[in-house]
């Protein structure tokens, strides 16, 4: 159940690894890059973004739930039949571990939309699958959806990172994107899913750092139909990419421009188009500033990039070797498992540094 | 003169006699004839005519003059408080209306005083705005719901034109104060300051002297229920047009601008003859519905080619919430919401003091209506009524307006001390009034150099603010009631406000 509790600050550490030929790896390396930044977490939080791992189901929406208890699963099994073709469902297998404590049940959903389900509510599938996740979330007491896409999956729970990993057997999974995250939240006790990634569809963040801004963040994502309920201000930046890049059609880039817009004075120096442009992203999503501290790796079943606060108030630095690319909160993570690297740098403030897979792995 | 039809002096003015050296500054001074000099140039108080607009204690060289509360004492009763004995009496003279000026000054609890504001420690780091870059530019008018763009030219731009929006260096506006209800130095003075602050000024309903045409651009002109000095040259020189409905100091009813404050020069700005009363009517007399106040905006907009925000000013009442829904759907850019302590040169004491409800909880109810019903962007929400200072203006925005306006405050920089006469035209600061001999003591340089100084001290204080919560952009300020907190305000006013309580 939600604790009660508000909004959960957090600290953190953050990785992600991408393979941009589509090569899948184990989790072995991204559970490397987690443990040299093992003081970045407390024991409170820790998940993993893979993408790859359901090539045998690619084009069904896979829905990662954890559930407090059975009645919750009923409820949602129950929601799903009626919306939904289940090609296959099956709990996702875990390992018992002494140091993950009470973890809740953990089931995966290979699912597409009853096609007069679609036509009854004159949606698509993507913003049917975001209602139900929304539905499930906020309705139905005890159960949270922990990813929603297409061949990629969210692993998380309470515990260090490394510990969360062995308790999902991530070795087992191939993946070519992944990304993971060690929590530090400072003043509230951790809560399976409140742990990071925060994912819908097939976005998913991990952050490290503190939306001072999310109290509008979060207003304005609802008169656009999000409902945050996961208490944590991470859950907006979700949101945030899912609505301006997919609702609104935004190059990722300029997305970017939104959640760390360009300074006043930089606009006004700008050409007169450029200007426009700028003035009126901040007219229009000005309230979608994530304002404060961040640090943050987005991925898609298509990129993966970094981004940080407009005054960089959190590290992050960027990796590459071949055809690997990789991003970290430190530099010592990264260098764990390629110290041979082609290129390495801090991210610059406010500027996004997207990786992207070659067009012919995800089509 | 029967003893019945007395009336106690509210003031008395001691004139020290060892102190006082006869220079006759303060009889000179006094707008309200309530000192006079004898033959040997001895000050002499007429104590029933002051005000205590405290003129004379600022201009006496030697401090010699005070002016105190009237010593002379009733038997002390909490519920028949001197005040309403004396207005019993004044009515039982005269069978009229009581009338009074600036904002409500009942002792009702005050929101904004039970309101804190969060500051960041250890889990994010708070904003040196000395150091840093802190932005509080604001746009005054209708945003879109999402932009499109395209690339081209090996670059992304812009495919829809915006609606018309002005930009603002700091989200505040001078109150709607008309020209007859203040002098013309007065008016030049908010002109220039909103000038050179960057800011607007708002003409209020007593339309715009020729000598502002030149600051056009930092200024709203009012269209109100008696249509003052409404002409498409008026429209024409506005940054913005704003309809006035009604006004937090009286909601309900319309305006009352003495004949004897109709010179030669109101007369011709509001194009009415001079020495008439100008009469307000309570409702515009072509808007009996929403609906005639959407073809009022509509004409407005028609009038000055979709060139201009036009936007609605009104009072806060009970229903304020879907009121302002409706306006906003009635297509205005911009809504007003004027709380009860919002301030006036003239309105009915019983108006004034009983009617409406404070801004706080008004601009919080709108702002959440505004949102359920996925409109909010269709309208700047513009706070108005007795804000005081830059916190007020932080929580105020925090709560969900985009602006603030002040009229109270930029008055007092002006020189004005309160002493609620603004409808005598006898103000001795030469703000609220006509008489050539008062207004002729506001220079308006001088007063636009105290209000441009107003405006940087509360937009740095706003920075500071903005900086201990850890932001740097207003725009994560506007609407984040997260980062506000009540102290001791009932479950009820916690959920309207959307704030929880200190300690949580």
């Amino acid at each position: 159940m939600i604790p009660a509790l508000e909004h959960i600050p957090s600290g953190c550490a953050a990785a992600g690894i991408m393979n941009k030929s589509g090569v899948c790896i184990s989790g072995d390396a991204i559970m490397d890059m987690m443990s040299v930044m093992h003081s970045r977490s407390n024991g409170l939080g820790g998940g993993f973004a893979a993408y790859g791992i359901y090539p045998e189901i690619p084009d069904y929406y896979c829905l990662h739930i954890m559930f407090d208890n059975d009645s919750a699963k009923r409820e949602v099994d129950s929601l799903i039949e009626e919306n939904f073709i289940t090609e296959r469902q099956e709990k996702i297998p875990t390992r018992n571990i002494k140091e993950i404590k009470d973890p809740p049940l953990l089931w995966r959903y290979f699912v597409l939309p009853k096609p007069d389900k679609l036509v009854a509510k004159n949606m698509d599938a993507n913003d049917f699958v975001v209602r139900l996740v929304m539905l499930i979330n906020t309705r139905i007491p005890g159960c949270y959806v922990n990813s929603s896409g297409k061949n990629m999956g969210v692993f998380k729970g309470v515990g260090y990172p490394e510990d969360i990993g062995r308790f999902f057997m991530i070795e087992k999974y191939s993946a070519y994107i992944w990304t993971a995250h060690g929590r530090f939240p400072t003043n509230t006790p951790g809560w399976w899913a409140g742990a990071h990634p925060f994912s819908i569809l097939d976005w998913t963040v991990v952050h490290n750092g503190e939306i001072s801004s999310y109290g509008i963040n979060k207003r304005f994502l609802e008169t656009y139909g999000y409902e945050c309920v996961l208490l944590t201000d991470t859950e907006v930046i979700a949101y945030t990419f899912d609505l301006l890049v997919r609702k609104h059609g935004l190059p990722l880039e300029i997305a970017c421009n939104v959640v760390a817009s360009k300074f006043w004075k930089d606009i006004e120096l700008m050409s007169e188009e450029e200007r426009k442009l700028h003035t009126a992203l901040r007219m229009t999503y000005g309230n979608l500033l994530l304002n404060g501290p961040f640090a943050i790796i987005v991925a898609t079943n298509n990129y993966m990039m970094g981004l940080n606060d407009r005054i960089k108030l959190r590290p992050l630095v960027y990796g590459k070797k071949g055809d690997f690319s990789y991003i970290a909160s430190e530099e010592s993570s990264i260098r764990k498992i390629e110290n041979n690297l082609e290129e390495v740098h801090s991210l610059v403030a406010g500027k996004p540094l997207k990786v992207e897979v070659n067009k012919d792995v995800c089509a | 003169m029967s003893v019945l039809d007395k009336l106690l002096p509210e003031f008395f003015i001691k004139v020290d006699r060892e102190l006082c050296i006869k220079c006759g500054q303060c009889v000179k001074n006094c707008g309200f004839s309530a000192l006079m000099q004898d033959k040997d140039k001895n000050v002499k108080p007429i104590h029933e005519k002051c005000v205590a607009c405290q003129r004379c204690m600022y201009v006496c060289p030697t401090k010699a003059i005070q002016v105190i509360n009237f010593p002379g004492t009733q038997k002390n009763n909490e519920y028949w408080k001197p005040e309403y004995i004396k207005n019993i009496k004044k009515q039982a003279n005269s069978g009229g209306i009581l009338l009074t000026a600036a904002g409500n000054d009942k002792p009702y609890p005050v929101i904004f005083d039970r309101l804190l504001l969060d500051a960041c420690q250890v889990t994010n780091p708070s904003i040196d705005p000395l150091r840093e870059p802190m932005e509080i530019i604001s746009y005054l008018g209708e945003k879109p719901i999402d932009i499109s763009i395209e690339f081209r030219d090996n670059k992304y731009v812009l495919k829809d034109k915006l609606k018309p929006n002005i930009k603002l260096n700091s989200p505040i506006i001078f109150a709607a104060m008309s020209y007859g209800a203040i002098s013309l130095n007065a008016h030049k003075a908010l002109a220039k300051a909103a000038r050179e602050c960057g800011i607007l000024m708002n003409t209020g309903e007593g339309g715009l002297h020729r000598d502002l045409y030149e600051y056009s651009d930092n200024i709203i002109v009012q269209v109100a229920s008696g249509r003052f000095g409404v002409s498409p040259e008026y429209l024409k020189r506005s940054a913005a047009i704003e309809i006035k409905v009604g006004q937090g100091a009286k909601p309900g009813i319309g305006g009352h601008l003495p004949g004897y404050k109709v010179d030669d020069e109101v007369s011709s700005t509001r194009m009415i003859p001079k020495g008439t009363d100008a009469l307000s009517p309570a409702p515009h007399h072509d808007i009996y519905s929403i609906e005639d106040l959407a073809q009022l905006i509509a004409s407005l907009k028609e009038a000055t080619d979709y060139s201009k925000p036009v936007g609605v000013k009104i009072a806060a009442v009970h229903n304020i919430a879907a009121i302002a829904s409706g306006v906003a759907r009635a297509d205005a850019d911009y809504i007003v919401i004027d709380g009860f302590r919002g301030g006036t040169g003239a309105a009915p004491t019983m108006i004034r003091d009983h009617i409406g409800i404070p801004i706080e909880l008004a601009i919080a109810a709108v702002d959440d209506r505004l949102r359920k019903e996925k409109i909010r962007n269709k309208v700047s929400i513009v706070a108005a009524g007795g804000i005081r200072h830059a916190a007020d203006m932080a929580k105020a925005l925090a709560l969900g307006a985009d602006f603030v306006t002040i009229g109270t405050v930029a008055l007092i920089a002006m020189g004005c001390t309160l002493c609620q006469k603004c409808y005598t035209g006898n103000c001795s600061w030469g703000i609220a009034t006509q008489r050539p001999d008062l207004v002729e003591r506001l220079n308006p340089d001088e007063a636009s150099k105290k209000l441009v100084n107003l405006i940087r001290g509360w937009s740095l204080e706003l920075k500071e603010i903005m900086g201990a919560l850890g932001i740097n952009a207003i725009e994560s300020l506007v609407g984040n009631r997260e980062r506000l907190r009540a102290l001791e305000l009932s479950r009820e006013t916690l959920d309207v406000l959307g704030v929880k309580p200190a300690g949580r």
